[in-house]
């Protein structure tokens, strides 16, 4: 049954109809397949008796003939997803044993529409970080290699569970969160494809909070059509989270494959930075040319301020971080650390249970909004957000969606930029406009590098406009025919 | 603008943060570098721009004020480090 693994979601919920194979037997496919995988650290939790249960519930329920749309398809859950009953962790030894006492509404989402669990992904740590390094639980391994190589990569982050998780078919498809590319910069270094939808698209009700201005679910598939039903049975208003939009949720793969002939390309020329591997910008021209073949109008646009979105996130993120985990202090749940008072306690506590990277954004966020310096360095980073948001705005006045790189370089080694992390946050920065935007972006697997890593092609689209993003991501993933997988080594 | 010892110190207080007195001046070299880089949003002309909390851009909703959650003590306590008797045990805060 190892094949059911290699199925794309499309094709398994094609074969779960057609009583080709159980939800059971695709499940179990999957159980074993994660088992065998521990040494990618992709999983944090597996959940394989949840797993089987909630197949066979699945299968009665198709005997039945209710069947919703993702029914029997086994899926992984990003640890930032509160999950009723089982450890959620948001990668953090402060959150360790934390068993929520509810179910996130994405995942209630998935659960309603059929899908079966997996088990949790393993993740930086409160979602901060670029390469998985972050997390309490150690990082995930890239299930790619360099040609010839033997070195372990980073499979990217926040999410790097989810995305490894997807390339290595350990799961049909995965949830993930992006406040400033955790999705795109991961699907890039996995070959996988994923989608930050339009900020509000998804509920953050039970996602543990990290920047709640910027903070945002979607799914990580390997193909476009995936993603699009994954995001379908996401999506949808939700009264508990006050952002959530009250807009109807399309279907999104009914965009898949649809004409993008006419649709004007917006190539925006700030993204062309210094040191940027000539391979990347090869792959981008490339990726010009494809959709100039399929019909589309390529434009030139500007994004003035682009340069400025990384220094403007890395005051917004931690500020607001620095406010939403002020709630983890030993009181209610999580790590306590018993000290001679209460002031010991909460200093001991958080001192001990969050790590390196979350308490120095902590700092810098107390540090930004303390008396003083509010003015200086929060209120002007809110401004430039401002900025960047009306660079897009002028940006559709001569173009429909733009296309960029997704991140300024293929994978690179655990470990290789742990200690710089200014050299760290510079992933992120084709990725993190949109965020402060609030835009929906896509990553498309577009190529191999020399080495033979994969490299993804990001597309950002209007507000609310994910379904020109899946037309185009289909379009490209028509014309690169991306077929390569991670050999297995594992 | 550089941070030094002593501000790392205050702030890390008023983020209930203990920062050993060794771990002061490294801290204080890495945020010192982050913010050193963050200082170029000064080069961008800002005035009369209205500061962006978020990108949502209808009105927050308002919701009915009723009880529509609780009763549950035993699941609200579920994940408490101590508890007795259906409340939080503490550490006491008034002598």
């Amino acid at each position: 049954m190892s094949d059911l693994t290699g199925l794309t979601l499309k094709a398994a919920l094609d074969g779960l109809a057609a009583k080709s194979f159980s939800s059971e037997e695709i499940t179990q496919a999957h159980v074993t397949a994660v088992e065998a995988a521990r040494a990618l650290n992709a999983y944090v939790v597996e959940t394989p008796e949840r797993a089987i249960e909630m197949a066979r519930a699945s299968d009665e329920r198709r005997a039945k003939g209710a069947a919703g749309p993702l029914e029997g398809a086994p899926l992984g859950i990003k640890d930032l997803f509160c999950t009723e009953g089982v450890a959620s962790t948001a990668g953090s030894k402060i959150l360790e044993g934390f068993r929520p006492a509810y179910e996130s509404t994405v995942t209630s989402n998935l659960w309603r529409d059929g899908a079966v669990m997996l088990g949790k992904l393993n993740m930086d740590e409160f979602a901060m970080g670029s390469s998985n390094e972050t997390s309490a639980w150690g990082p995930v391994v890239n299930p790619w290699r360099a040609r010839g190589g033997n070195a372990d990569l980073t499979p990217g982050g926040s999410s790097g569970g989810s995305a490894a998780a997807v390339a290595a078919q350990l799961c049909l498809g995965a949830t993930a969160t992006d406040t400033g590319g955790s999705i795109r910069q991961p699907a890039a270094f996995t070959g996988t494809v994923g989608i930050k939808p339009t900020y509000g698209r998804c509920s953050r009700w039970g996602v543990v909070a990290f920047a709640s201005s910027l903070d945002q679910a979607g799914p990580m598939a390997r193909t476009v059509e995936d993603a699009a039903i994954l995001l379908t049975s996401m999506a949808g208003h939700d009264p508990k989270d006050s952002t959530s939009l009250p807009v109807e949720t399309p279907d999104f793969a009914s965009f898949c494959g649809k004409s993008v002939k006419g649709l004007r390309i917006g190539v925006p020329k700030e993204y062309r930075v210094d040191g940027m591997p000539a391979e990347i910008d090869a792959l981008w021209e490339q990726g010009i040319a494809w959709l100039k073949d399929a019909g589309c109008e390529i434009v030139e646009v500007s994004l003035p301020h682009t340069k400025y979105a990384l220094p403007a996130y890395y005051i917004v993120a931690p500020a607001e971080a620095s406010s939403n985990l002020a709630r983890y202090d030993g009181m209610r749940y999580g790590l306590r650390v018993e000290g001679g008072s209460l002031l010991e306690t909460y200093e001991r506590t958080r001192a001990e249970g969050f790590g390196a990277e979350v308490k120095r954004r902590i700092l810098i966020g107390t540090y930004v909004l303390s008396a003083g310096y509010y003015d200086a360095y929060y209120l002007k980073a809110l401004k430039v957000r401002r900025r960047i948001a009306d660079d897009f705005d002028q940006a559709w006045k001569t173009c429909d969606a733009l296309l960029t790189p997704t991140a300024p370089s293929a994978a690179f080694a655990l470990g290789e930029r742990s200690d710089d992390p200014v050299a760290m946050y510079l992933n992120d920065i084709f990725t993190v406009t949109v965020n402060l935007a609030g835009l929906p972006g896509m990553s498309v697997p577009a190529g191999l590098d020399a080495q033979g890593l994969p490299l993804g092609l990001q597309l950002i689209g209007r507000n609310l406009d994910e379904g020109t993003l899946f037309s185009l991501g289909s379009a490209i993933e028509k014309a690169a025919d991306f077929r390569a997988k991670p050999q297995r080594w594992w | 603008m550089a941070i030094d010892a002593a501000t790392v110190k205050k702030v890390a207080r008023l983020a209930r943060i203990a920062e050993p007195e060794d771990k002061l001046e490294p801290l204080a070299r890495e945020l010192s570098g982050i913010l050193d880089w963050i200082e170029q949003l000064n080069e961008v002309d800002t005035d009369g721009v209205e500061p962006m909390t978020t990108s949502v851009h209808t009105h927050l909703p308002m919701r009915e004020d009723v009880v529509t959650d609780g009763g549950d003590p035993a699941k609200v306590l579920g994940n408490a480090p101590r508890s007795e008797k259906g409340f939080f045990v503490v550490p006491k805060v008034v002598e």
